[in-house]
């Protein structure tokens, strides 16, 4: 009973989130309503699970006194901030607040700066690693020069026809090879879809049979 | 170790440091480059510059974090201040937790610099967890997935959303994100309910839309910073858009010119390896 109520309850779901699409009827339209606002709620909880996961790895490393244990104890100090801000704090929306204010002046920059150090290990990764050794690295090679000078206005300065081979290289091969890659993906999905509803593909269920 | 090998082992920091000064002098010094308009930012502004003012507003979903900040919320200015200089209502949601302060942010400092009323030119729905759910929701009703905007008043009490009750009523919607939520909307508010989506992704990202604008299911993309200086320019408004391009012209040149000084000294290395390995035998 434990595998197959779960079983039948993701055939049953699936089922009909596949086949209400071709049906307009009011009653089908209504249930599909209804399961949408179940689905939010549900998937609500998946902030409440990340957060008990997250809190569940690094209060053990900090009891079994790992070596980055210090990080671990900033992310929790950090998270009870946050949260006890947000809930305690009447109008932690407000602009101005203690919550907005650590949110603006210490998460927004971290991340930003976080983000904007790829500059720096792309440049070193390019100088060091993107070699003409093959023919098909000397393409790749070509093309990125192209699109780095096509996508800015230095670009258009230097020759006219760089912009325009910049759209080319993304409008023809990029394209087509990025449409391959979807359709792939796109088959992928149904096809794992297709096993999960009808039982063959259970790993979501935990066991991983 | 010959010239074309030391070169190549160059300490990386000296790396680091050409392109830290890339960045910064031409915010300093500006070297005022013009930028040209390219089709599917002209696209974008197009469909928004149709909208008819103080009717069925214009859905701008802000979903990035902090990390693509630079890049993204230049683009979320500018379309704000597209919008609002043509009296056209504005609905913003997130359906990224961080999106939330974010969108505030950009939203209050527009509506303030243009002198826009809450509830009457603009209203902030807040964030909804669970991606797929929400836009499929919102194309059934709205008022189902958000039935309080972010400060807790019910939706049927905003004036602007009156009337308001699924994608049929948004003429627009544009979808700003660093990771995959604008594809979500293609896939869950296009597809299904014919949404007009537009979106404005990183430069890195870009490359992954182009499909979607060559079958028409987007119609018009801002492409990185380069597609917000661009919005900037057709809206005549300069702003971090147009200011942060040349700092990216001149990082680019360098690291073009970093790639260069690569390979010439690596194949000036292979050469002289050789050459000596000929010597020897």
């Amino acid at each position: 009973m434990r595998r197959q109520f779960p079983l039948a309850l993701c055939f049953i779901a699936g089922l009909f989130m596949a086949v209400q699409y071709f049906i307009p009827h009011p009653t089908v339209q209504d249930m599909y309503e209804r399961l949408l606002i179940w689905l939010q709620t549900l998937l609500a909880f998946a902030f409440l699970l990340g957060t008990v996961s997250l809190v569940r790895v690094h209060y053990h490393k900090i009891r079994h006194r790992a070596d980055d244990r210090g990080y671990s104890l900033v992310t929790l100090l950090a998270l009870c901030l946050m949260i006890g801000l947000g809930f305690f704090h009447s109008a932690h929306h407000a602009q101005g607040s203690p919550f907005d204010r650590m949110f603006q002046n210490v998460q927004v920059p971290i991340e930003a700066t976080m983000f904007s150090l790829l500059a720096f290990y792309v440049a070193s990764a390019a100088f060091r690693a993107f070699r003409a050794r093959t023919l098909e690295s000397t393409l790749l090679l070509v093309a990125a020069c192209i699109v780095m000078l096509g996508r800015v206005p230095i670009g258009d300065m230097i020759h006219s026809s760089i912009p325009v081979a910049t759209r080319w290289i993304l409008e023809v091969p990029n394209l087509a090879a990025k449409r391959g890659i979807m359709i792939g993906v796109g088959l992928g999905m149904m096809a794992t879809s297709l096993k999960i509803i009808l039982g063959i593909e259970r790993a979501w269920m935990g066991g991983g049979d | 170790m010959n010239i074309f090998e030391r070169f190549m082992n160059i300490d990386r920091r000296w790396i680091f440091l050409a392109i830290g000064i890339a960045v910064v002098i031409p915010f300093f010094f500006p070297l005022g480059l013009p930028i040209s308009v390219t089709e599917p930012v002209q696209n974008l502004y197009d469909a928004l510059d149709a909208i008819p003012p103080n009717g069925q507003p214009l859905l701008l979903a802000i979903d990035y974090a902090p990390a693509t900040l630079p890049e993204l919320e230049p683009m979320s200015l500018a379309l704000l201040r597209h919008a609002f200089r043509n009296d056209v209502n504005v609905a913003v949601l997130t359906l990224h937790p961080a999106g939330y302060g974010l969108a505030e942010r950009a939203l209050n400092k527009v509506a303030e610099e243009m002198g826009q009323v809450y509830g009457e030119d603009y209203c902030f729905l807040g964030f909804r967890p669970g991606i797929s759910a929400v836009i499929l929701g919102m194309g059934v009703n709205i008022v189902n997935v958000f039935p309080e905007d972010a400060y807790g008043t019910p939706l049927n009490d905003i004036p602007m959303m009156d009337g308001i009750r699924n994608y049929d009523d948004i003429p627009l919607l544009i979808s700003l994100a660093g990771w995959g939520a604008a594809e979500a909307w293609v896939l869950y508010a296009h597809q299904p309910y014919g949404q007009r989506v537009g979106a404005g992704v990183t430069a890195v990202m870009a490359t992954d839309f182009y499909p979607f604008l060559d079958t028409g299911q987007l119609i018009g993309l801002l492409g990185g910073m380069r597609g917000a200086a661009e919005y900037e320019e057709l809206i005549d408004h300069p702003d971090e858009g147009v200011r942060g391009m040349d700092s990216q012209s001149s990082v680019h040149i360098l690291i073009i010119a970093l790639i260069v000084l690569g390979n010439i000294a690596y194949f000036g290395a292979r050469r002289k390896r050789r050459q000596m390995e000929r010597e020897a035998a």
